[in-house]
């Protein structure tokens, strides 16, 4: 899901080629999971044939892979929206977040306005749950808890990436 | 309507700045929860806005008065009379009985003992207190101690409780139990509560919330239709 978004993300900080952009997905996102070259190349196919990137020609001496990529207006478009808008509250969600931080901070674009507009989403989730349980059956109100307990494990990220903004910003520095 | 209000409200204890210019409304009615990290000023926040300290610049308002230019007898009075409070530690007086305790801000503003003994024992119904009027404090377990103290905040059916940490010593369960009581009994008496939290659980039984940065108050509107 974030996969297309984060490559129009280091696009929109320099055009790249499809080698370059796998090897800067796999420092930044990877953690571990590479990403396959044919996901890479599918990927820029699928965000060429939409209009958000523009394929340059193959430039001398290189194979298909030295094709230089462009990020296009609307590809900028879709990348800034994308980062401006909270991610739905759900259990799980620390690949998204960080990557969302990650490319904020990257592009020169707010991350702590990203984290509290993150945090405020989460907090009426949970005012939502909290809610429910008032006046839901032992069941529901479990049920409510385990999403509370799991948005609650969320929060405590956002703050401690919060306070290590700094920090994670010289990191992505280049 | 707005009931109170703190403008670039700034405080230093010595060289160490706790307020940076915090600027903050509160609707009459409404819980607000001011949160933020440890040191970030939303305690000192708190104890401006109920004229506990006097800020060295900014305005503080509560019902379109000015508060922080009082003298500290009309601060005083304030708080006896408009303010309720529930703290983190050691509120109840360990020589009185928990009805007592309660009655305890009525017998201040002046009402015979027995009149405010008697507006005392219904909220030991409502806080699911009953039959624990007579225990002193170190008869009752943390959560209890901790309900009386809101039932002693709200006693005097304040126009505001300030609360601040008011489950910070308890687990996590009996903290839950003593907020659905809190803001259960605030709502009904229509009791604006501004309560100061560093847990979001706590945080969730607001309807509003506001994060204290670094002596400064950040708040981000609710988000709604987002997106992954």
């Amino acid at each position: 899901m974030t996969v297309p978004l984060a490559l129009l993300g280091l696009l929109e900080r320099e055009p790249s080629h499809g080698y370059d952009l796998k090897r800067d997905y796999d420092v930044y996102f990877g953690r571990g999971k590479p990403l396959p070259y044919g996901q890479v190349y599918a990927t820029l196919g699928r965000l060429a044939r939409d209009g958000k990137v523009i394929v340059g020609d193959a430039e001398p001496g290189g194979g298909p892979d030295r094709k230089r990529y462009v990020i296009t207006d609307d590809g900028a478009s879709e990348l800034h929206a994308w980062l401006a808008q909270p991610v739905q509250p759900e259990p799980h969600l620390q690949t998204v977040l960080f990557v969302k931080v990650t490319l904020a901070l990257m592009l020169d674009r707010s991350a702590e306005t990203f984290l509290d507009v993150q945090r405020a989403t989460h907090l009426q989730r949970m005012r939502e749950l909290t809610e429910v349980k008032r006046t839901a059956d032992v069941a529901d109100a479990l049920l409510a808890d385990h999403g509370l307990f799991h948005l609650e494990a969320d929060l405590r990220w956002i703050d401690l990436t919060a306070a290590r903004l700094a920090q994670l910003a010289k990191e992505v520095a280049r | 309507m707005t009931i109170l209000q703190a403008q670039e409200v700034a405080l230093s204890f010595g060289e160490t700045p706790a307020l940076r210019g915090a600027s903050l409304e509160v609707a009459k009615g409404e819980v607000l929860a001011v949160m933020g990290p440890s040191g970030s000023g939303k305690s000192t926040l708190l104890h401006c806005l109920a004229g506990i300290l006097v800020p060295d610049s900014g305005e503080v308002h509560f019902d379109g008065q000015r508060l922080d230019t009082l003298g500290e007898n009309d601060r005083s009075a304030f708080r006896r009379d408009k303010f309720g409070f529930v703290f983190q530690f050691g509120q109840l007086v360990p020589e009185l009985t928990a009805v007592e305790n309660v009655a305890l801000p009525l017998l201040l503003c002046g009402r015979p003992r027995k009149e405010a003994l008697a507006a005392a024992r219904p909220w030991f119904g409502r806080l699911e207190l009953d039959g624990l009027e007579q225990r002193r404090s170190g008869e009752l377990s943390g959560g209890q101690a901790q309900r009386v103290a809101v039932a002693r905040g709200l006693v005097s059916n304040p126009t505001v409780l300030f609360a601040d940490e008011p489950t910070g010593a308890l687990d996590s369960l009996t903290g839950e139990h003593v907020m659905e009581l809190l803001t259960g009994a605030a709502r009904e008496q229509g009791t604006t509560v501004v309560l100061v939290t560093h847990e979001p659980r706590v945080a969730a039984y607001a309807d509003r919330e506001v994060i204290v940065r670094d002596g400064r108050v950040t708040g981000v509107a609710v988000a709604t239709g987002s997106s992954s």
